[in-house]
């Protein structure tokens, strides 16, 4: 069975976000979706902690500890971005200004619930960040991560284990073997980005598949 | 004449009480400002509660602080990184108090305290761990938390350049809680990298005005 890369699945939903879209890129996985835009298309990048237009990372030298990104990375600002402060900058997510946010995830349900911010392991000392900002941070809310678990468990859910982030917040999710749209009527399959059968990719998931119509 | 410029780090921060509130600004070390809170270490107020986004990177500034055994309660969103070690090890022991709170959240209840804001309904966290025990609300068909303003008695912010007046501008990304930490806190001390003559910032480009900066020191007057 053909699963994609991690890069693979960035450029899969790199071709979904469109010129002039308003757009976060979670920490982690979501993060390499911006080397994936074509040069030509332009998406403002936001990042929380106070810039829009995030360019690349700098060349080696070039750093800046005063310009970061929300993972604390050296990057770059393109002509024509701005900074604000932390207020502004969450009121652009909360205030329904961006169009998408990707973001990695632990498990999401089939209704669209979302946990990735804490195992809920005894001994965590919990980090929350801005994950529950960023769930409900943009009208459409896509999920990257794999299909499945190291040990084979379906990371899609009937309903989340792991404590929540957001509820019902996630519109679409792609994984290495699926892109599947959360409706109303449950999860619908967009795309198989593998050489699997609609069967099979049901076999491997935790809750009811529909046929796209 | 008005000038709320101080002489030196240590002066700045001399009247800071055991028991205190301290906002201290920055995300990481960008807008961390380490001389400030290097004053402050040395100062010796103790039993301090800080609100800051992280809990400490490495074993400089904010960790310094921690690891000097100031500080009873962290007010934060992220304190668990890669060097979080002195947070992670006072955590670990129960010699912290920690209030985790979403980032947006957290920046929403210092710009309401600085506002004058008595609490307000935010959809971030409902439905979660961090909502639990809290008021929620239901708002045209959507779902509230009720979250309250964090006031402090201090902020320690890192600033670009300021003037005799407090008038603030910031550089880049180290901007990020300076702003709204400088509204919410009674007296807001901002340490700038040079201090400039009146009418030397663009009253256009001003991103503080003075009326929410108290003291302004140079950051390598110790």
């Amino acid at each position: 069975m053909k699963r994609l890369t991690r890069d693979q699945m960035a450029a899969r939903v790199a071709r979904d976000i469109s010129e002039g879209a308003y757009v976060n890129l979670g920490i982690g996985l979501p993060t390499m979706v911006a080397n994936h835009l074509p040069r030509d298309r332009e998406v403002f990048l936001h990042s929380e902690n106070g810039l829009l237009g995030m360019g690349p990372a700098p060349a080696p030298g070039e750093e800046d500890e005063d310009l970061i990104n929300a993972g604390k990375q050296p990057v770059t600002l393109l002509t024509g971005g701005a900074y604000f402060h932390h207020a502004d900058s969450f009121a652009m997510m909360r205030g329904g200004h961006l169009d998408i946010c990707v973001l990695g995830a632990f498990q999401v349900s089939v209704s669209g619930d979302l946990a990735n911010w804490h195992t809920g392991a005894p001994d965590a000392i919990p980090a929350v960040g801005g994950a529950m900002d960023l769930a409900l941070g943009a009208r459409d809310v896509y999920v990257m991560m794999e299909h499945q678990t190291k040990s084979g468990e379906s990371k899609v859910v009937a309903q989340c284990t792991y404590p929540l982030t957001a509820i019902g917040c996630v519109s679409r999710i792609y994984t290495d073997l699926a892109v599947l749209d959360v409706t109303p009527g449950g999860l619908s399959v967009r795309e198989i980005l593998s050489d699997i059968s609609f069967e099979e990719l049901q076999q491997l998931t935790g809750v009811p598949l529909l046929r796209a119509a | 004449m008005i000038n709320k410029t101080f002489a030196t780090l240590d002066e700045a921060v001399a009247d800071v009480p055991d028991g205190a509130t301290v906002m201290i600004g920055g995300f990481g070390n960008a807008g961390m400002p380490s001389e400030l809170i290097d004053a402050l270490i040395a100062q010796g107020a103790r039993e301090l509660t800080i609100v800051n986004n992280n809990a400490g990177n490495g074993d400089t500034g904010l960790a310094a602080l921690l690891k000097a055994k100031r500080v009873r309660k962290i007010i934060c969103s992220f304190p668990r990184q890669t060097d979080s070690h002195v947070f992670d090890a006072l955590y670990r022991a129960g010699e912290i108090e920690l209030e985790l709170t979403p980032q947006g959240n957290l920046a929403e209840r210092i710009r309401a305290a600085g506002a004058g804001i008595g609490g307000f309904f935010t959809p971030t966290g409902y439905g979660t761990l961090l909502a639990e025990g809290k008021e929620t609300r239901l708002i045209d068909g959507r779902h509230y938390v009720l979250e309250a303003p964090i006031h402090a008695d201090f902020a320690l912010i890192k600033a670009l350049r300021g003037d005799r007046w407090g008038n603030l501008v910031y550089r880049k990304t180290a901007r990020n809680f300076g702003p709204i930490m400088a509204m919410a806190a009674k007296c807001a001390i901002a340490q700038v990298s040079e201090i400039v003559e009146l009418g030397e910032l663009d009253p256009e480009a001003i991103v503080t005005p003075g009326i929410f900066v108290q003291r302004v020191v140079k950051q390598e007057n110790k």
